[in-house]
Parts: structure tokens; C-alpha cells; sequence
């Protein structure tokens, strides 16, 4: 099977995420692969080694964003491809929807193209079913457990978590499949693995490469970012000297404050 | 007179979803500020009653796509759907509830029209004739405002209450127009559905009872002899923690939640967790037993409106965040607790 997995580079969790001049700053946190997409390419991973095949990672950014493809490369991916190109570098998930699927289709063959659930640092989820439309294909996001693929039937069977439960859903391939953190535990990169990264030749193309003639402007503006407004508590502690007497304290607080 | 707010309402197999009219009261809003009206959207197979139950809170007039080919929930054909009624009507601003449905329905819908799409909006104002809407990034560490600059409809999403339910008008009447799209035969095959553990939804509860590694650390109870591993042990000693979490939250008909250290530990499945990598929630009232706070849990609750916290740590984080605060043993407190707001609230 052919398999691609898209990748995002985003600021570590753990950064320290501040405004700067009106921008978004993380000051010197490291860059890394977007959590959510290391699930993504360990399940990625897994279809390959059931399924046989390749799996190619594959990202829109910076030239740092290598950093992310690298990671990928390291977990097991066997190629890695990077669009980069100036004018896709201020683009909202229109433009970057456009661009990933152009290089689907560049890489063509492919059966199915794995994503996180979302970005960490713009947490919108909305890429991976732009993608699916703009190549046509269904979209499976939220994908919780792969049920089965069949690759000579051309299909694959998926547990999709909706807020209400599972919808069991069965698609042809190719398909976009977006997945949860439920569906598998990323593997780290072995040691052969990160050598074999730091390697890796990894092409990139360019806007008009993947055929994208006059790059689109992106949809949306933001006219500011800003520090969420502190939520000034003072915890009130409760007292008593027994379990007994603590409830009945807190719970004729909640009644008198009608918080219940 | 504007181009009315759109207002798509999502339902799960004919039910609409606990935001769905919150979202016809945010329409209202904004359609207020534009000089327009609100119109609903239903796309389904016998959903009309929804229509009905759209204009009761608060829409002037409702389109519906009715078609068998929509019975089952598919984002393709439900995007075909959303793009031709939008197109036709000419809509400027769409509103929707943020939900696992609309995220990805709406993203296709936005592609199909080339225009934007902003989800997880906390709030929003009218500006010049635009709606900015304003929503969290990098998990509520920060907060964005966004226009739709493109010439499209502009496509929000909106979450779980941050807008109140409308009061029902049971004798509003508005235009209920069917709408026919050739939404076509869907590619994929809805096997079924697997309902998770019945209770209330966490991003719709108005009261979350949580518990976090701390409900696993009762010395007063013993596992049965059977099991033999310690962490079968400490899973079985976390789910009679659970059960007390549980106890209470049935008195307070309120959802369950879990931090990612009971989920990771395997106490309770993911879809209790509320945090950063979980579900983000924003209750009247939220209970936190036995959960530290940590940032990546605080990501998730913060912006609840009061914070109950229950620790056996008098230094424990989630302190900071809470209104009221007990420093006790959970396992003698929540079933305390349970007794008396049981008595005192008459349930």
C-alpha cells in the first residue's frame, strides 16, 4: 500500500507561549513533530508493516520544518517530502488543504493519507477532511481503532469517536483518515532509526512543483492575539473536623452561594 | 435588509445536540447587529420536526434537505447539502455548534464555497458588517481574533455554552422551504454504532464530577486475592474510587470526567478525559477529586464557572484555581458529600 502521513511542525507542549509585538512567541522551546500526528504516523506504520507497502511523510512549512519529517523518518517512514515555498508560508488550512493535496496527487497511487486529529498550536481540526474533499476522497477523522483494511478489496473499516459514541463506517481507498490518541502508543525512534534520519535526502517542492500556479490567499485574518484575561480566584477552604462535618460545610456553601 | 444568519443544526439520528439552540441565540445576536434575520438549516431524513423545533427557539424561517440518502450521518452528502442551500441563499455569516460532526462538515463546506472556516469560538462581536470571532489557541495558553476576510459566507463555530438555550416559543410560527440537493449515493457504509457508557455528555453538563491518579490510593481497601498484579490491583482500587465519583455525580445529574493521569493509568476510558489532549469543558460547576491540577488538566476546566476542589495535598495546583477548596481523604469526603447534598437537595 502507499501511505502517506501529513506532519505539522509546532511548538513543543510544554513551551512557554507568550505575545511578543502583536505575534505569537514561544522564545526558545523547541520546535517538534505536532503530538498528535506521532499517532498518526505510528498507525501509519502499522498498516505498512500488516499491509506491506510504503509510507511517506509528508509536510507543508518552512524549511524548519524538516525537523518534523525527520522525526517521522526516524519512527520508520521510508521517504520524506517537504513543500516549501514563501507564498504558502502566511496560509489558513484553505490554503495548506490546497497545497497537501497537490502533493498527494504529485506523489500519486496513494491509498491512504494519515493526519492527527489537529494542530496543537492553531487546535482547528480541520485540515484533514479540506484535504479529503479537495482530492474527492471520504473522510474517516476521528478515527479511534482501524477495524480492518483490505488492500486487494480496496477498503477500510474504522471506529470514528463522535461525541455521542463510535459510528462504525466502512470506505473505499483511498481515503483521509484523521486518528485520536486512542488508536495506538507511538513508538520512539530507534538509534538505527535516527541515524538513518540524519541522512535522509529530503526533496522539496516548491508551489509550482505540486502544480499550485497563483498560490491562493488565505481566507482568513487575525486581527489580534492576545493573553486570555486572568481568572482572579480566591479558593475559600473549607473547614471541619470530620469528613461528616466538611461535606455539610461545603455543600450549605454551594446551596447559600446557589451553586447548586 | 441583510442576508440572514444561517444556523446549521446538528443532530445526532434526529436528536439535536445539547449547543443546537444555544447557537439559534448566538444567531440572534448577530443577526441583531447585522439588521437580519436567523434561518436554520436541517439536513437529514425525517428531520422536520427539527425545523419546527428551530423556528420554537427562535429562527424566523428554516430550510430543510429531506432525503434517504441522508438517514445516516456522512460528512460528504451532509456538505453537499450545507454548500447548495448556502450558495442559493447567497448566506454571509453561518453559524454552527462545535461538535466531532460540524468540525468536519463544516471544513468541506468551506472548501466547496473557497472561504473560511473558525471553529471553537468562546465569543464573538459585529464589526464594519463582519463577525470577529474569538477562540483559544495553542490550548487556551493564548486567544485569537479571526475574521473571514475571504468574500464567502463567513463559517463559525461555536462551543458548548458559551451562548444560554433560548426560552422555547411554543407558538412561533416561520417558513419551513424544502431544499432538494443532488446530494448522489455516499461512498462509505455506516456499519453502526457503538453508544459509549450511557450518561450526560461532558461538554453539555452543567455539573462535572472528575477524578484524577488520587482515587486509585485508598489503603483502606483491600483487592480480592485473584489479582495478583499490582496494577490490576490499582485499577481495581481506582474504579471504587470511580464509583464514589460516580455516586455523586448521579445526585447532581452531572457528567463524569478524568484527568490524563486516571486515563493513562487506566482507570477510566479517553473519553472522559477533559484537558488538553481531552475534552475541554465549561460547567457551572466542576468537582475535582483527587486531581492535582496540572496545566494540561487546568487547559481543559479552567474557564468553569465555579471550581470545587478536593485534594489530600494542601499545596496541590488545582487550589489556585478553585472557589472552594477541601484538604481531606476523598474516599470519607465524596461519599459524605453525596449523603448530604442528597438530603439538602432532595434527590
Amino acid at each position: 500500500m502507499n501511505i502517506v502521513v501529513c506532519v505539522k511542525q509546532t511548538p513543543d507542549t510544554a513551551a512557554t507561549v507568550t505575545v511578543e509585538n502583536g505575534k505569537v512567541s514561544w522564545g526558545d522551546a523547541p520546535l517538534v513533530i505536532n503530538p498528535w500526528d506521532e499517532f498518526a504516523v505510528e498507525q501509519a506504520l502499522r498498516t505498512k508493516e500488516a499491509h506491506g507497502g510504503k509510507v511517506i511523510a509528508l509536510s507543508v512549512g518552512p524549511e524548519a520544518a524538516r525537523e518534523a519529517l525527520k522525526h517521522a523518518l526516524a519512527m520508520g517512514c521510508e521517504e520524506a517530502i517537504l513543500v516549501s515555498d514563501p507564498g504558502l508560508l502566511a496560509g489558513d488550512s484553505l490554503v495548506i488543504s490546497k497545497a497537501l493535496a497537490a502533493a498527494i496527487e504529485k506523489i500519486g497511487g496513494v491509498d491512504l493519507a494519515f493526519f492527527g486529529r489537529q494542530a496543537v498550536d492553531s487546535d482547528t481540526g480541520v485540515t484533514p477532511a479540506q484535504v479529503a474533499r479537495r482530492l474527492g476522497w471520504p473522510a474517516l477523522t476521528l478515527v479511534a481503532a482501524v477495524s480492518a483494511v483490505d488492500p486487494a478489496g480496496k477498503t477500510i473499516s474504522v471506529d470514528r469517536a463522535l461525541d455521542e459514541g463510535r459510528q462504525q463506517v466502512k470506505s473505499p481507498l483511498p481515503a483521509v483518515v484523521s486518528v485520536t490518541k486512542e488508536i495506538c502508543e507511538p513508538r520512539y525512534p530507534s538509534f538505527m532509526g535516527i541515524r538513518k534520519a540524519s541522512k535522509a535526502t529530503i526533496p522539496v517542492w516548491s508551489a509550482a512543483d505540486i502544480g499550485l500556479g497563483a498560490i491562493p490567499s488565505a481566507a482568513l485574518s487575525w486581527p489580534e492575539v492576545f493573553a486570555p484575561p486572568k481568572i482572579e480566584t480566591k479558593v475559600e477552604m473549607i473547614k471541619g473536623d470530620s469528613a461528616d462535618a466538611l461535606a455539610a460545610n461545603l455543600a450549605a456553601r454551594l446551596i447559600e452561594e446557589k451553586v447548586l | 435588509m441583510a442576508t440572514p444568519v444561517f444556523v446549521y443544526i446538528d443532530h445526532y439520528n434526529g436528536q439535536a445536540v445539547g449547543a443546537a439552540w444555544e447557537i439559534v441565540g448566538a444567531a440572534h445576536k448577530a443577526a441583531e447587529a447585522l439588521g437580519a434575520g436567523v434561518t436554520a438549516v436541517v439536513i437529514g431524513q425525517g428531520v422536520s420536526a427539527l425545523a419546527e423545533e428551530a423556528i420554537q427557539h427562535g429562527a424566523d424561517e428554516a430550510f430543510i434537505v429531506d432525503d434517504p440518502q441522508l438517514k445516516d450521518y456522512r460528512p460528504e452528502s451532509f456538505a453537499t447539502a450545507l454548500t447548495k442551500v448556502l450558495k442559493d441563499a447567497g448566506a454571509q455569516v453561518v453559524f454552527l455548534p462545535t461538535t466531532a460532526r460540524t468540525r468536519e462538515l463544516a471544513a468541506m463546506t468551506a472548501v466547496d464555497l473557497e472561504t473560511g472556516v473558525v471553529p471553537d469560538l468562546v465569543g464573538f462581536e459585529v464589526k464594519d458588517g463582519k463577525v470577529v470571532g474569538t477562540r483559544p489557541i495553542y490550548a487556551g495558553k493564548l486567544m485569537e481574533k479571526v475574521v473571514v476576510a475571504a468574500g464567502g459566507p463567513q463559517i463559525f463555530l461555536i462551543r458548548s455554552r458559551v451562548f444560554p438555550k433560548p426560552e422555547v416559543q411554543s407558538g412561533r410560527k416561520g417558513a419551513v422551504t424544502k431544499v432538494e440537493a443532488a446530494v448522489g449515493a455516499a461512498k462509505t457504509e455506516v456499519l453502526g454504532y457503538k453508544a459509549t457508557e450511557a450518561g450526560v455528555s461532558l461538554t453539555d453538563a452543567a455539573v462535572i464530577v472528575s477524578g484524577g491518579r488520587g482515587v486509585s490510593v485508598n489503603p483502606k481497601l483491600t483487592p480480592p486475592a485473584d489479582l495478583t498484579d499490582d496494577h490490576q490491583k490499582e485499577v481495581w482500587r481506582a474504579q471504587q474510587g470511580f464509583a464514589l465519583i460516580r455516586e455523586l455525580a448521579t445526585v447532581l445529574n452531572a457528567a463524569v470526567g478524568a484527568s490524563r493521569a486516571a486515563v493513562d493509568a487506566g482507570y477510566i476510558p479517553y473519553a472522559n478525559q477533559v484537558g488538553q489532549t481531552g475534552k475541554v469543558v465549561s460547567p457551572d460547576v466542576y468537582v475535582a477529586a483527587g486531581v492535582s491540577g496540572a496545566i494540561q488538566h487546568l487547559a481543559g476546566m479552567r474557564t468553569s464557572k465555579t471550581i470545587v476542589a478536593i485534594n489530600k495535598d494542601p499545596e496541590a495546583p488545582i487550589f489556585k484555581v478553585a472557589r472552594f477548596g477541601i484538604v481531606g481523604d476523598l474516599f470519607e469526603v465524596l461519599p459524605a458529600l453525596t449523603r448530604e447534598l442528597k438530603a439538602k437537595l432532595g434527590r
